[in-house]
C-alpha cells in the first residue's frame, strides 16, 4: 500500500459565503465557509481548497479572516486561490494559515511570479491553477487552450505545454479545471486530465464536472489524476466525502479511510 | 520561560505548527521565536520548516540560530518536522548543501528513474498526500498511533540515514524511505503532523508528554507487527 489518492472538496467563496455556479456563472448559496470546512474535515476530506471569487479587490481581506479561522480548527492542508497577483499576496495567504496558494490568471500575465513565489516559499506551496477548454473541432487532434479571467479570455496557450512550463518554473502541483465541464455534473474531461497528468511529473488535481461518484473513480483511473476536486456533490448533501472515499476504495483506488 | 518554542527562521508556515500545539495543549505556553535565548530557555523545542535546504541553513546562520538548534538537539525533547528533519543530517543533494550534521546520513532527491509503482503507473514528485508510516521501532512518540497510520507528506527529498538504528518509521514511495528518526531526545519526521488531522495531533500530544528519554529498541522479527 502506498500514497492515497486525495479527495478535495472545493469551496468557492464570495462576500464571506460559499457559493457554486454553473460554467462560471449563476451563483447559488451553499453556506458558511467555516461550518462547511469543519464538516468536510469530520467526513475525512484529505485537503480543502478555497477559491476567492470576489470581484472587487476591497473585499479581499474577507478570505484572510476565513482562512485564519479555519486554520485554528481544521488540521489538514488548506489551499487558497483567486486573485493572487504578487509575492506579497502569496505571503499574506500563507501567513493567514494557507499551506498552498493557487495562482491562475497571474501565472499567464506574469509567469515570473510562479518562479519568484516558488523560490521564496518553496515549490510545495505553489499550485498553478489552469482553466482549460477544448478548442479543437470534432475529428481534429485534441487541443485545449488556457483561459483566464474566470474563463472569459482565450490566451491561445496550449494547456498541456503550459502545464509543463509551469512545472519548469517551479509549480509544485497543477489544479486543472475543465471549464466546459465546471458545474455541469457530466464528469471530468478525461482526455484533458490524462494528457496533462501524463505530460508532467508533478501531481495533477482534476477539477470541473463531477456529478456522481463514478466520475471521481474515472478521474483517477482514466484521467490519471493524483487528486480529485469536487464542490456541488458535497455542498448540497448528495454525498459525503466519506461515501465518496468508500466508493473509490470499492473500486480498487487507494484512499485514506 | 516557554513550555514549547517553535523555531522561527523564516522558512514556511510556522504558525500552523504552533496552532496545532495550542489545540492539543491549550494550558501550555507556546511561542514562535527566533530569539536564541528564548529557545535555550524553553522546555521543548520544535524545529519545523518547508522550502529548500540551502536557504534553511543560510537563514539559520543569518539569524544566529544555528547554535541554538544544535544545543537544543543535545539536551531537551526536540521535534524536527519536514525540512527540520532533513537539516539535522550531514548533507543534502538539494543545492549540494551541508546540513547541521547532528545525525549521520544524507538527504537525496527521489530519483526520476525509480518513480513507477508496481502497476507501471508514474509516481509524481513532489510526494504529496497521505501515505502510510510503518513503525520500525517502539517509541513513546508512537503511543496510540497504529503502525501503518497515514500522515500527510509534501516533499521531493528524503533522508538516507547513516545508521539504520536511527530509523523509527518508514514509508513506501515506491521504495522504503525514512519517514521518522529517533535518537535520545531527538524525534524527527518527514511528514507534517500539524496537517495530519487526528493522527497528527496525537503525535504532537505525545511530544508534549514525552520526557525525552530514548526508549527506542530495534524491532524484533515480530515485535512491531
Amino acid at each position: 500500500m502506498g500514497l492515497a489518492k486525495r479527495i478535495i472538496p472545493c469551496l468557492d467563496v464570495t462576500a464571506g459565503r460559499v457559493v457554486k455556479g454553473v460554467n462560471f456563472v449563476g451563483l447559488r448559496d451553499a453556506g458558511d465557509p467555516i461550518e462547511i470546512a469543519r464538516r468536510y474535515d469530520e467526513q475525512g476530506a484529505d485537503e480543502l481548497t478555497f477559491l476567492d471569487i470576489t470581484a472587487s479587490s476591497d473585499e479581499r481581506d474577507i478570505i484572510l479572516h476565513i482562512i485564519e479561522e479555519v486554520a485554528n480548527q481544521v488540521f489538514i492542508p488548506l489551499t487558497v486561490g483567486g486573485g493572487v497577483r504578487s509575492v506579497e499576496d502569496v505571503r499574506r495567504l500563507l501567513n493567514a494559515g494557507a499551506d498552498k496558494v493557487g495562482i491562475n490568471t497571474a501565472a499567464v500575465t506574469n509567469p515570473q511570479l510562479v518562479a519568484d513565489a516558488s523560490s521564496r516559499f518553496g515549490s510545495q506551496c505553489i499550485v498553478v491553477a489552469i482553466d482549460a477548454k477544448q478548442v479543437s473541432a470534432e475529428g481534429e487532434p485534441l487541443l485545449w487552450h488556457v483561459f483566464t479571467h474566470g474563463g472569459r479570455k482565450d490566451t491561445g496557450l496550449d494547456a498541456v505545454a503550459w502545464a509543463k512550463k509551469m512545472e519548469s518554473l517551479g509549480a509544485g502541483e497543477i489544479l486543472l479545471t475543465s471549464m466546459d465541464r465546471d458545474g455541469t455534473k457530466i464528469g471530468f474531461n478525461l482526455d484533458l486530465t490524462r494528457a496533462v497528468s501524463d505530460a508532467v511529473s508533478i501531481p495533477v488535481i482534476a477539477s470541473g464536472g463531477v456529478g456522481n461518484l463514478d466520475h471521481l473513480v474515472d478521474g483517477v483511473k482514466k484521467g490519471h489524476a493524483d487528486a480529485v476536486l469536487a464542490a456541488s456533490i458535497f455542498h448540497y448533501g448528495e454525498f459525503t466525502v466519506r461515501q465518496a472515499k468508500e466508493y473509490m476504495a470499492k473500486n480498487q483506488i487507494e484512499v485514506r479511510l | 520561560m516557554a513550555d514549547i518554542a517553535v523555531i522561527d527562521y523564516g522558512m514556511g508556515n510556522l504558525r500552523s505548527v504552533a496552532k496545532a500545539f495550542e489545540h492539543v495543549a491549550p494550558q501550555l505556553d507556546i511561542i514562535v521565536s527566533s530569539d536564541p535565548d528564548e529557545i535555550s530557555k524553553a522546555g521543548r523545542v520544535v524545529f519545523p520548516g518547508v522550502g529548500a535546504m540551502p536557504d534553511c541553513i543560510r537563514e539559520l546562520e543569518s539569524r544566529g540560530l544555528r547554535e541554538a538548534v544544535v544545543e537544543a538537539a543535545k539536551a531537551k525533547p526536540f521535534l524536527g518536522i519536514c525540512l527540520g528533519m532533513q537539516a539535522l543530517f550531514e548533507s543534502s543533494e538539494e543545492g549540494n548543501a551541508a546540513g547541521l550534521g547532528i545525525l549521520p546520513g544524507r538527504v537525496l532527491r527521489f530519483p526520476a528513474e525509480a518513480m513507477v509503482d508496481d502497476k507501471g503507473q508514474k509516481l509524481k514528485v513532489p510526494h504529496i498526500g497521505w501515505n502510510e508510516v510503518h513503525q520500525a521501532a517502539e517509541h513513546p512518540m508512537w503511543s496510540g498511533i497504529p503502525t501503518g497510520a497515514r500522515f500527510y507528506f509534501v516533499h521531493s527529498y528524503y533522508v538516507e540515514a547513516g545508521d539504520p538504528d536511527l530509523v523509527a518509521g518508514f514509508t513506501l514511495y515506491p521504495f522504503a524511505f525514512t519517514a521518522a528518526v529517533a535518537r535520545d531526545n531527538i524525534f524527527a519526521v518527514q511528514f507534517h503532523p500539524e496537517k495530519s488531522q487526528a493522527t497528527g495531533l496525537t503525535l504532537l500530544a505525545n511530544f508534549v508528554m514525552w520526557d525525552g528519554q530514548a526508549q527506542v529498541s530495534a524491532c524484533g522479527a515480530d515485535a512491531c507487527l
